[in-house]
């Protein structure tokens, strides 16, 4: 096979799913096409390297990496990222239990925007994308055990967030 | 099972995470304890909440028209061809490097470490992804066949039930450089996994017992296999069955 027509093959079909984690990383359109089209000329230079196995995992990897390179050089104020141990757990238990409604989703979606990074990424590939814990441990390079607590966190953390902001819209 | 344990095994169980025994414990207090219950129904309606349309981007048409033409561009050929002298001088780097790494290894962590830490992180593992047995049975007539053409030798498998270390089940795993049989026990509520390989291979201590992150590991070596034996559990018990093996 031609090693462009291969490419193609492998990367279209999940272009959906490289923009929708650049965009979630970085927060805009104009940047997220900026950040999925580098990625995809970086998969297209590391091609050669690419041994076979989960073609979405591996660009996905890509435009992570990408991503990050990319708001530690534009955007350094948000890499003030927080190690695991640091970030405190969410006491507030409030809302744990909300069921959430069609209503709900421009103050769910803010909420989700405001999340950490590492929290965003992980709900973003196990939510939007249905990674598992294996496939997003790989990518974000973390232990399975911080896939976990990162998960437990970020949904914790929507909860209340999105509560208090319930409250507040109210 | 209590609401903190099963609070902080909540998310894995709602993702499909957790391996079955853990997972039946799960669903049999979300029905007795309706506060954990309201807690995976707030679980399920966020995940609900956020796989609808309305979270996923998808390419804009102009992305994908670009992306097409990244492989038809002359200039954006992979850069392995490109740079044939950049690949060279990283292969020189790297040849220097492995052999460097050679020269230095008694500074770098031991076979044994290696080996032990492996085997901590492979039962972590088999607890947490939904696969900590592939068969199923606290039958050690089901167990000991199972391994039958899946292995190159055949592990001793006992239920050691009457002594408190129910046989939870068996699976496959890979240690050390090679397929191994991976036999599960149960002590109240701690999982033991005993991995099993011929004994003559190099990287094990024949007896050694340590701890680890936590986890303690014991060694034997009995009729010509090598048992290691890795749990949460304390040594005191953990020693305990390493010694019902040896019998």
């Amino acid at each position: 096979m031609e090693p462009q027509a291969g490419f193609e093959q492998i990367v279209l079909p999940h272009l959906d799913a490289a923009y929708n984690l650049a965009r979630w990383l970085a927060g805009n359109d104009h940047d997220a096409e900026d950040i999925a089209q580098e990625a995809c000329v970086r998969a297209w230079q590391f091609f050669g390297g690419y041994r076979g196995g989960n073609s979405r995992a591996w660009l996905l990897t890509i435009v992570r990496n990408t991503a990050y390179t990319w708001l530690k050089k534009n955007r350094p104020q948000t890499m003030v990222t927080l190690t695991d141990d640091d970030l405190a757990e969410v006491e507030d238990t409030a809302g744990q239990g909300r069921a959430f409604q069609n209503a709900d989703v421009p103050v769910l979606r803010a909420a989700l925007e405001e999340l950490p990074l590492e929290f965003r990424e992980a709900l973003v590939l196990r939510e939007l994308e249905g990674l598992s814990y294996k496939e997003i441990a790989d990518i974000a390079e973390v232990p399975l055990g911080t896939v976990m607590s990162r998960l437990a966190r970020a949904r914790r953390q929507l909860q209340t967030v999105f509560h208090r902001k319930g409250d507040v819209s109210k | 099972m209590n609401c903190s344990e099963a609070s902080l095994l909540l998310h894995a169980y709602t993702d499909g995470e957790l391996d079955l025994v853990r997972s039946l414990d799960v669903e049999k207090h979300l029905q007795t304890c309706a506060a954990c219950a309201t807690q995976n129904r707030g679980l399920l309606s966020l995940r609900a909440a956020l796989r609808t349309p309305d979270f996923a981007y998808r390419a804009p048409q102009s992305l994908r028209k670009k992306v097409r033409q990244i492989s038809r561009t002359p200039d954006e050929k992979p850069r392995l061809t490109r740079m044939p002298w950049l690949w060279q001088w990283l292969a020189t780097g790297a040849t220097a490097l492995a052999v460097l790494t050679l020269m230095l290894r008694p500074a770098g962590p031991s076979d044994r470490d290696l080996l032990a830490n492996e085997m901590v992180a492979n039962h972590v593992r088999s607890l947490m992804v939904g696969h900590l047995t592939d068969v199923v049975s606290s039958d050690q007539h089901t167990v000991k066949p199972w391994f039958n053409g899946k292995l190159d030798f055949a592990p001793d498998v006992k239920d050691f039930a009457a002594q408190g270390f129910p046989l939870v089940g068996g699976r496959l795993d890979y240690l050390n450089g090679r397929a191994v049989a991976a036999l599960v026990y149960r002590r109240n509520q701690h999982f033991i996994n005993i991995f099993v390989w011929p004994a003559d291979r190099a990287g094990a201590d024949k007896t050694a017992t340590e701890n680890r992150r936590g986890y303690n590991l014991i060694n034997r070596d009995v009729n010509g296999l090598h048992y290691a034996l890795v749990s949460d559990l304390n040594l005191a018990e953990l020693s305990q069955l390493a010694d019902l093996i040896g019998k």
